[in-house]
């Protein structure tokens, strides 16, 4: 009796574990909805039924597509990127920016005449959901890729767009990695690139001359800016006075590192971090009374929209990202102004890469001769070839061109937060 | 003067897991078995003062009051739920339950908060201690920390050893089956040790999150097991040596952290757990058993 018992509550338990964990994506995208504002909403049930319409496509054929509403049919994006989860603001900025992108294109006429569709799905920055999101734009007949956001997510769908042979173009993955594959291509700078620009950076302006970094040992990204930042600062009129680590297991309390920093008199942090962690370090050090100037990359922003985070601290840091909201050119003030109209936000350089891979897709496609009936294999041949050879002026950089390896050519640029924003250095 | 920065910020930390320990090992002491799910509790503890005070704008003081009453209501329910069908089950199954209650607890945090770090305002907001012009400074919330970790000690202590329900707490830990015969209530008596250690794990939330002000679905699980190998290096059971278990704990964590490696710190937090399990099994101020053959 007791042994039934026993078995009935642990099956019980373990079934309530599961059941939770099923239950837990749909949560949190429900989460997600509360969280972005209202449009994120609208967006996210019109590509449900845009999901579902496109599943019966699929299963019809390929050359359904035909079928669709536009004279010269539907090109199909799917995009990829964390909408809910600790990286939320990545994703969701990214997903935006491709949708005003769509929207511009879609109301000009579109590519080559085509429709353009885009569904955006989320993976909550994990590696598997991403490849599950991958899976599900699949069935719903994606031709090109624009993802991942981050770069675990990026590292792990390239291995099988490549398989598969589906352009991929991803915003933001930045680890040298995303574009092992000869059908990947990106927007943002390489992590490597981040690390030397940034140390060129600190060191042309003179900034600092005794530098501290604060850098998560158990990242990918963060390490391996920290790497090429160190081997540059060697040639750099700066030193490294002291080099703190801490790992995902151990990332709330920095006051070891911070007290290094403090002891080493340095008089600027770098933070090749992402805002979470950096969100606490910049507490921290109030706290302890550590008055110092903070640099960092791509992964700081976002930390202007922590949730009751006390955004003076923020005051005064410096980050490397290729946008700029308040930048006065025409095209980034016309995306702003869309932006802000539409989501009640001031875009970040997210949104910018998402918007630009758009953009860049489109470019390739018309220089390629993309048309609805040509199959995913003709279309990644087509799109690789063109990469190389189009010139794209986009909000993350004038004039950037690609070379067959994936990597984009482009100027870096710093921004440093000045009355809670972004304002160009 | 930096090593004394070290020592006070490793006290900082060792503090908020002498709190934690004590709820571990209240639990413990008197049920004999190992609740994994405490640390979600801190963390449900962190969340409640998060939306009453943060989001509906209550009083600090009165948002701790809240999420202690729902912190109890919660450790009781678990306790009458998950724990209490399992009483006569081998100790095995226990722990697998408390296992099992933790990943319900984070995933129904997932679930109802989202995943995304919440900031969490520090409740507490005394001016920190500033020593040698400025050189060292110590947080409000440091100090508050060890003080009610002391306070909270001193309180189970004397609770234990002077009140009729602590007394009786003593004798179900010595031998539940006679104390049953004594004519003491065995499950009042251990949900009430529920409620205590659960209503702690609601302090400890707050001040956790004071001091470290970042909130997720998974804060409570790191802290709720380094507190775990604190009150095993104390001496599981005992109220004084999981204070200070907790203590020296966080400060060899910062020390290590600050002198060897800022990598290697958790390995070797554990690797003392590992140490103390070999050398003293039953910690430093434990109980030794003896086994009547």
């Amino acid at each position: 009796m007791k042994k039934r018992m026993l078995s009935l509550v642990l099956a019980g338990v373990m079934t309530a574990a599961l059941l939770t964990g099923c239950g837990d994506s749909a949560g949190s995208d429900a989460g997600s909805a509360d969280g972005a504002a209202e449009e994120t909403t609208e967006a996210a049930e019109t590509e449900v039924s845009e999901e579902t319409a496109g599943d019966d496509a699929a299963a019809e054929d390929s050359s359904a597509e035909a079928s669709g509403d536009s004279a010269g049919g539907t090109f199909k994006i799917g995009g990829i990127g964390p909408l809910t989860g600790s990286n939320a603001v990545y994703g969701i900025a990214a997903m935006n920016g491709s949708q005003i992108a769509v929207d511009e294109i879609n109301a000009a006429g579109g590519i080559n005449g085509m429709t353009v569709e885009l569904n955006f799905q989320d993976d909550e920055t994990d590696s598997e959901k991403s490849v599950n999101a991958y899976n599900a734009l699949k069935d719903w007949g994606v031709q090109v890729l624009d993802g991942c956001v981050t770069s675990a997510c990026s590292i792990a769908v390239s291995a099988k767009t490549a398989e598969d042979n589906i352009f991929q173009l991803t915003p933001s993955g930045s680890a040298v990695e995303c574009v092992a594959n000869p059908n990947s291509f990106r927007i943002c700078f390489s992590d490597p690139n981040q690390g030397v620009a940034s140390a060129q950076y600190i060191g042309e302006h003179s900034l600092a001359t005794k530098v501290a970094v604060i850098y998560d040992s158990s990242d990918v990204y963060s390490s391996g800016i920290y790497e090429k930042f160190v081997t540059e600062a060697e040639s750099q009129s700066f030193e490294v006075v002291t080099a703190g680590a801490f790992t995902a297991d151990n990332k709330t309390d920095f006051s070891v590192q911070l007290q290094q920093a403090k002891d080493a008199g340095a008089d600027l942090v770098f933070l090749p971090i992402y805002y979470n962690e950096a969100a606490l370090i910049l507490k921290q050090a109030a706290d302890m009374g550590f008055e110092v100037k903070f640099f960092g990359c791509d992964g700081l922003d976002g930390i202007l929209g922590v949730k009751n985070f006390d955004a003076s601290l923020t005051e005064g840091v410096m980050l490397l990202t290729p946008f700029a909201a308040d930048a006065t050119d025409d095209l980034t003030v016309q995306f702003v102004t869309t932006y802000e109209e539409k989501f009640n936000e001031t875009p970040n350089q997210f949104a910018a890469d998402g918007y630009d891979a758009i953009y860049t897709i489109k470019a390739a496609a018309e220089k390629a001769g993309i048309t609805a009936d040509m199959s995913n294999e003709e279309i990644c041949a087509a799109m690789q070839t063109a990469m190389t050879e189009i010139t794209v002026d986009g909000l993350t950089g004038e004039g950037i061109t690609w070379d067959a390896s994936g990597e984009p050519t482009k100027e870096p640029k710093a921004v440093v937060i000045k009355d809670g924003v972004y304002t160009a250095m | 003067m930096s090593f004394v920065a070290h020592l006070i910020n490793g006290i900082s930390l060792g503090s908020v897991y002498a709190l934690i320990a004590l709820g571990y090992t209240m639990v413990y002491g008197i049920a004999k078995m190992l609740n994994f799910a405490h640390g979600d509790v801190i963390m449900i503890g962190g969340y409640v003062v998060f939306v009453t005070a943060s989001s509906l704008g209550i009083n600090p003081l009165a948002a701790i009051i809240v999420s202690m009453a729902a912190c109890t209501l919660l450790g009781v329910t678990i306790e009458r739920v998950a724990y209490r069908p399992l009483r006569g089950a081998s100790p095995l199954a226990v722990l697998i339950t408390a296992i099992g209650v933790s990943y319900l607890l984070q995933n129904v945090a997932l679930l109802v908060f989202g995943s995304d770090t919440k900031a969490f305002s520090n409740v507490v907001t005394l001016p920190n201690l500033e020593l040698f012009g400025g050189q060292l400074i110590i947080k409000s919330v440091t100090i508050v920390t060890v003080i009610v970790s002391i306070i909270i000690m001193v309180g189970l202590t004397l609770f234990v050893k002077k009140t009729k329900i602590g007394r009786a707490m003593t004798a179900v830990s010595e031998d539940q089956g006679a104390a049953q015969l004594m004519g003491i209530n065995v499950n009042g008596t251990i949900a009430v040790t529920f409620a205590i250690g659960s209503s702690l794990a609601a302090v400890a939330g707050v001040l956790l999150c004071s001091a470290y002000p970042s909130l997720t679905p998974y804060t409570g699980s790191m802290p709720g097991i380094k507190a775990f190998v604190a009150a095993v290096f104390g001496g599981i059971g005992s109220i004084p040596g999981a204070f200070i278990g907790g203590i020296l704990l966080g400060v060899i964590e910062n020390l290590s952290k600050a002198y060897i490696s800022s990598q290697l710190a958790d390995a070797i937090v554990f690797s003392i757990l590992i140490i103390v399990l070999l050398v003293k099994p039953t910690g430093l101020l434990g109980k030794k058993v003896l086994e009547k053959v």
